[in-house]
């Protein structure tokens, strides 16, 4: 019946809603009812339109990665936004968060929520942003879905958030568990923020329950020119194997030319990491230093499932043959894929906790990282890791896959800390 | 024993070499803002220039490393001589603030010029083979365009130190600098002076990103993540002199190196502190004259 007002009279329906503020209380019910009953006669029915608010960084220094989501998500509407419920339509409305910016991420999303009405909220590259509106999902029942932000407990932090994207548990936890079969003794070198102690800690237990000895970790600061200092460290500390994460770019990049410039090839260490590290778009820009880097993760531009290559030709298509799709870009698909699914389910007519249950069972066996589901328990991501190597391939360089070290893995860290 | 000396070179090298990255950076600002006495916080846009120009030259236009280094010299100096007629030098006699909320600007539209020209990723730098892998001196190995930096960073300060302490030209910039007025009188164009010297930083600072392009990346947000690095380098170093910051960039390397090899938990604001005592014990800087 809700819908019915949306369609008919707009301009009166808001101004009831504008009273009410943002509850969707049993008032609010009576007033659309009363209106809808109106108009219910008033002429043939018009579209039905669900609004989307979509929220990614277009300004500023993280600008690169929010084009990725924006990317994505642009590409999934261009080819499926058409498959829907006759007289079903999606309106999706695009904010910027500007970085990671909580405090702008909270003020677009309460904007989206009050001002546009929007009816569920899907985006966000970064953590904090995801974390500063998870009351508002909660209060104002809007479920959001996280495109990207993957700090492990987002979650947690409200019923009405899900997230297709990943945790850092998820990539590094197996490749601890998988490094420890070939290496004995570990050196851990990660970014000082909250990612890098993420990572650091999802290693050591995944690489000491292996059996494998962790001999120094060192923490680096984020603003850091010059890593070499740091690689002579683990150069004379004689390591089987360097475990590595940076933020993707030129932190990563600037890490993996002081690991080639100081020669740890050639004394046996190998550079092992998360898929952070050498992300399909920023690959090509890291040069020949990348060459021979092990990381795990959940999707690889050059993986050659048949939905894989599906999807980065039709990338291509769009937005040109030289950059590659990346797992954000991925994340964003999916997202979008899980949006139009719950739309499809209720014919358009969305109302929060069926969204979430629909959200819960929600399984694509064919996504472009192979198949994947939300754990109804968690309402995180359910997916395979696969183990990679950077080779070149035709001339560029890319992540090929070796191996799948875990299938349909939970996240790990949720599955340690259960509550009993 | 042996251990510990084997890392003590290891750390003099390596904190030389950061040292001599610092410097090639800085060096442009050592001039302009050194010797001309413009504070020119957009110092890190010309430098971002040089880098971009170097790249594209590089991967686009098929040019020699040496050659796209000269290029990446050669373009920023010409452009900076119209950023100098057209902007600059109506700020010389201009207060601090007024140079600083200009060239703060400038940064701005050079972040957003960068953004839409060459994207947000970084931009790789296709090396020549013998400036890749290392070089074996003594036994030990070398990261050979560490030592090719090394080189070069030593040759610029001596053709500048020689430059300017030793030549008609340094001879003419000094005294402009010092009283303009006077050095006018005298006969010395000093407007046609300035700009050569602003080309001339400013053609260093595009060399300086060139050169430092493959350990400090070139992308948009580059003039103000390094900023503070640029600064500290001429501040301790001393405004007016030109051994001033080549000892600063040589200091800060080799203690921030060692800081951050044995003791990585400081690693962080070794830099930072470092600098603050610095400035306490010298507030002009190690060579710093009074104004």
């Amino acid at each position: 019946m809700r819908i019915t007002r949306r369609k008919f009279l707009p301009k009166v329906a808001v101004s009831a809603e504008r009273q009410e503020q943002p509850q969707m209380g049993a008032k609010h019910a009576a007033t659309s009812l009363l209106l809808g009953a109106v108009l219910l006669c008033a002429g043939p029915l018009a579209a039905q339109t669900v609004k989307v608010g979509f929220m990614s960084t277009f300004s500023g220094p993280g600008a690169a990665q929010g084009d990725q989501l924006d990317k994505g998500a642009k590409l999934y509407l261009k080819l499926n936004g058409g498959k829907l419920p006759q007289g079903v339509k999606v309106d999706v409305i695009s904010r910027d968060d500007t970085g990671a910016n909580p405090d702008v991420a909270k003020r677009i999303a309460q904007e989206l929520i009050v001002r546009d009405k929007v009816q569920l909220l899907t985006g966000f590259v970064w953590t904090p942003n995801a974390a500063a509106i998870a009351p508002l999902t909660a209060e104002a029942k809007v479920p959001y879905i996280s495109m990207n932000a993957a700090g492990v407990n987002i979650v947690n932090m409200s019923p009405y958030m899900a997230r297709v994207s990943f945790t850092l548990w998820q990539s590094v936890y197996p490749l601890g568990q998988w490094a420890a079969k070939k290496f004995k003794r570990a050196y851990t070198a990660v970014s000082d923020f909250a990612p890098g102690h993420e990572s650091e800690e999802a290693f050591i237990k995944g690489f000491k329950d292996g059996g494998g000895t962790i001999i120094d970790s060192v923490r680096i600061p984020l603003a850091n020119p010059d890593f070499v200092p740091y690689i002579q460290r683990v150069k004379d500390a004689k390591p089987d194997v360097l475990f590595a994460f940076n933020p993707a770019g030129k932190q990563a990049t600037a890490m993996m030319k002081a690991y080639a410039d100081l020669g740890l090839d050639k004394a046996g260490i190998k550079y092992i990491g998360p898929g952070d590290l050498t992300t399909d778009e920023e690959l090509q820009g890291m040069g020949d230093a990348a060459i021979g880097v092990m990381t795990v993760h959940h999707y690889s531009a050059a993986a050659d499932r048949p939905a894989n290559k599906a999807f980065v030709a039709a990338y291509k298509k769009e937005y040109g043959e030289k950059l590659n799709p990346g797992f954000m870009a991925v994340g964003a698909w999916d997202a979008m894929d899980l949006v139009f699914h719950v739309i499809r389910a209720q014919n358009g007519k969305l109302n929060p906790d069926k969204t979430m249950e629909l959200i819960k069972q929600y399984k694509n066996p064919n996504s472009p990282r192979g198949p994947i589901a939300i754990d109804p328990e968690t309402r995180d991501i359910i997916q395979n890791e696969y183990l990679r190597e950077v080779r070149k391939v035709g001339g560029q360089l890319a992540n090929v896959e070796i191996e799948t070290v875990a299938t349909q893995l939970k996240d790990p860290w949720k599955e340690f800390n259960k509550k009993k | 024993m042996d251990v510990f000396l084997s890392s003590l070179v290891s750390v003099a090298f390596h904190g030389i070499a950061f040292g001599m990255i610092l410097y090639v950076i800085s060096v442009g600002l050592s001039v302009t803002m050194g010797l001309m006495g413009f504070v020119n916080l957009a110092h890190g846009a010309f430098a971002m220039a040089g880098g971009y120009v170097l790249t594209s030259a590089i991967s686009r236009f098929g040019l020699s490393f040496p050659l796209a280094l000269a290029l990446a010299f050669i373009a920023v100096a010409a452009a900076s001589v119209l950023l100098e007629r057209w902007l600059y030098s109506r700020l010389y006699d201009a207060g601090e603030l007024e140079q600083v909320l200009f060239t703060i600007g400038l940064i701005f539209v050079a972040v957003a010029a960068a953004q839409v020209t060459f994207g947000m990723l970084q931009r790789p730098v296709l090396l020549p083979d013998y400036l890749k892998g290392q070089i074996s001196v003594l036994g030990r190995d070398f990261p050979a365009y560490r030592v090719f930096l090394i080189a070069v960073s030593g040759a610029m300060i001596a053709a500048l130190w020689f430059g300017v302490e030793r030549t008609l030209w340094g001879a003419m910039v000094r005294a402009a600098v010092d009283n303009r007025a006077m050095a006018q009188s005298i006969g010395i164009n000093t407007r046609r002076l300035f700009t050569l010297t602003f080309a001339l930083g400013s053609g260093l600072a595009g060399l300086g990103g060139a050169l430092g392009a493959e350990i400090i990346a070139i992308q948009p947000t580059y003039p103000f993540e390094h900023l503070p690095y640029f600064l500290i380098v001429v501040a301790v170093g001393g405004l007016g002199s030109l051994r001033g910051p080549f000892a600063a960039a040589l200091l800060i390397g080799v203690s921030d190196t060692a800081c951050k090899y044995w003791l990585p938990q400081f690693g962080a604001f070794f830099i930072y502190v470092a600098t603050i005592f610095l400035l306490l014990w010298r507030p002009a800087g190690l060579f710093g004259r009074r104004v």
